[in-house]
């Protein structure tokens, strides 16, 4: 047993994986190669089918994604939407919850009381979430109007959901009630990590608030900033269950999105390849921007 | 510093009343009848009547629902966590580049979004006789929650120092032992964490049931929740009290293991 077996030893695991190790891992490489890494593939090959789902596909190279680009003017709608849609999403909810977080810093019993408030919408169902803002917002007894009303303010008492107008921006105020305590949570963790004595340091050399805030806690949260922006971003372009819960897209497709455009196109229309071609280019949209989300903000952190 | 502390409690205290208020009225509203919910949608209810909870039983469709959601939610997360950590502990003690690979192939599928899988997973489980099944959306589940449950509890099981490991490992012990009597042990407040964050998830999934479930005795929560909607255009009573079902468990889960929920749910957002 010289120290050259060691090698050996060590050198012949490097080449060889231990059987009882490849065969736990096969469960998950199973279910997941078959039902995930196969569908996507799968999926892939669809988006240059045509096909009701019935008869035979039939392979059509490109043509899906050419009429997707040229010719379809309501997908490019609903990409539009969805672009909307995502901005507002993310610039309030991660400004709402910055602030809030920073209001929310130290743990004391108030503190800790509304954060388990704030963050009680996360635990709710996205479909119990969207049929109570449909009662909300419901134009003759919901919540909202009533409130408008019996303070005077009789002419913002709109048809939220059922106007062209406003439906979009509808879904995005329940998407941001919904998920901004969550990000609050997030913030709190990383403002935690601020070294206390920056603050001081500020404190003593008569810094203002703002200052503090523009000096301090906004660059030593980018890393936060950061996470918080890209899963909001990636949450905004897979929401589902709000638009169909709420809206179902309408009225007249003002409240589409991309994914609700996938299900329809798919399951409504029998347009699969169509359907697939679509989930692609989300595929290429989500990738895309959190590239760019990502690039950014890292340039941000050379600059700070 | 006064307006700003002004500013501070009113913005404080209205985000704390937007969440309280519509939780408020639908608590209240699932005692109520419709036009009292209408009318008055923030009183205390005339009288604190279980009608609505007794009709909702009556009209049947709500139990078989959440027990459907409630086999589909615990068997999900079982064999997720059950394969996502074998899964891990083998990534984290594998010494080739087979390990890397392993998880560099899980990562994908954080990179695609599970729902553009949706048009090849339906038609892949017709011809598998795997819709109307909680079978069928059990896999769906496993295999949509794999890659984030593999992503948190590698990075877990990575942090675990070696020595851990070596000193049961000379006393002759196999790898399934030491996944059993080391890392899941070490690993339980991880597992708990992420175990939350997939319940959760699939108890509020909506868009794959939708896909799959057409007949009413294997319908899960919020399918009937949405059938609500349509049946009973008007009735907000019958809505809220289902509604009031649905997040109960939720509800007493948050209360009972509050530390464990939080940080299940922004693991699972901070990994995604």
């Amino acid at each position: 047993m010289g120290p050259l077996s060691g090698t050996l030893a060590k050198f012949r695991g490097r080449t060889k994986e231990s059987k009882l190790l490849i065969a736990m891992a096969v469960p998950a490489f199973a279910v997941y190669s078959f039902l995930y890494l196969y569908p996507a593939i799968q999926n892939l090959a669809y988006s240059f089918e045509r096909w009701d789902g019935v008869t035979k596909p039939e392979f059509v190279g490109l043509h899906n994604f050419t009429y997707l680009a040229t010719n379809d003017d309501l997908f490019r709608k609903i990409v539009g939407n969805n672009i909307r849609f995502t901005l507002l999403v993310v610039i309030f909810q991660t400004a709402f919850s910055l602030l809030f977080a920073t209001f929310l810093l130290k743990n004391t019993k108030t503190t800790i009381f509304l954060r388990v408030i704030y963050f009680f919408p996360t635990i709710l169902s996205s479909v119990s979430v969207g049929l109570i803002w449909t009662f909300l917002y419901n134009p003759n007894f919901g919540f909202l109007n009533a409130s408008l009303k019996a303070i005077g303010l009789d002419n913002f008492a709109l048809n939220w959901l059922g106007d062209t107008k406003y439906s979009l921006y509808a879904i995005a105020v329940t998407q941001v009630w919904f998920h901004t305590g969550q990000m609050v949570i997030i913030y709190v963790a990383g403002l935690q990590q601020i070294p206390a004595d920056l603050y001081e340091a500020a404190e003593v050399d008569g810094a203002t608030r703002w200052q503090q805030f523009k000096n301090i806690t906004w660059p030593m949260a980018l890393p936060t900033t950061a996470v918080v922006v890209a899963y909001t971003t990636i949450q905004s372009f897979r929401a589902f269950d709000l638009v169909y819960s709420m809206t179902q897209g309408g009225p007249l497709n003002s409240s589409d999105l991309i994914v609700t455009s996938i299900y329809n196109t798919a399951f409504s229309s029998f347009k699969y390849g169509y359907a697939s071609a679509q989930s692609i280019v989300l595929i290429v949209v989500v990738l895309l921007v959190t590239w760019l989300q990502r690039r950014t903000l890292r340039i941000d952190y050379g600059v700070k | 510093m006064m307006l700003y502390k002004a500013t501070k409690n009113i913005l404080l205290t209205a985000f704390a009343l937007a969440v309280i208020v519509p939780s408020s009225i639908v608590v209240l509203g699932s005692f109520k009848k419709d036009v009292e919910i209408y009318t008055k949608p923030l009183a205390l209810p005339k009288s604190w009547s279980l009608e609505n909870f007794r009709n909702l039983i009556h009209t049947g469709n709500v139990f078989t629902p959440f027990k459907n959601s409630v086999i589909v939610a615990v068997f999900s997360v079982f064999f997720t966590l059950l394969f996502a950590s074998l899964a891990a502990y083998a990534i984290s003690r594998m010494t080739t580049v087979t390990g890397r690979f392993l998880f560099i192939l899980f990562s994908l599928g954080l990179a695609i979004p599970g729902q553009v899988n949706i048009i090849p997973i339906y038609h892949l489980f017709v011809k598998l006789h795997l819709t109307n099944s909680l079978l069928g959306l059990i896999l769906v589940n496993i295999a949509l929650t794999l890659p984030i449950s593999i992503f948190i509890l590698t990075s877990f099981f990575k942090d675990i120092p070696k020595e851990m490991y070596e000193v049961a490992g000379i006393d002759g012990a196999g790898h399934l032992r030491i996944y059993r009597s080391i890392a899941l042990p070490l690993s339980r407040p991880a597992m708990g964490a992420t175990g939350i964050f997939l319940f959760v998830i699939c108890w509020n999934d909506l868009l794959y049931p939708l896909m799959l479930i057409t007949q009413l005795d294997k319908k899960t929560l919020p399918l009937t929740l949405i059938d609500f909607r349509g049946e009973f255009a008007t009735s907000y009573s019958m809505l809220f009290t289902a509604i009031m079902v649905a997040s109960v468990p939720m509800v007493v889960m948050y209360i009972a293991m509050q530390r464990s929920f939080v940080a299940g749910l922004t693991a699972g957002a901070v990994k995604g």
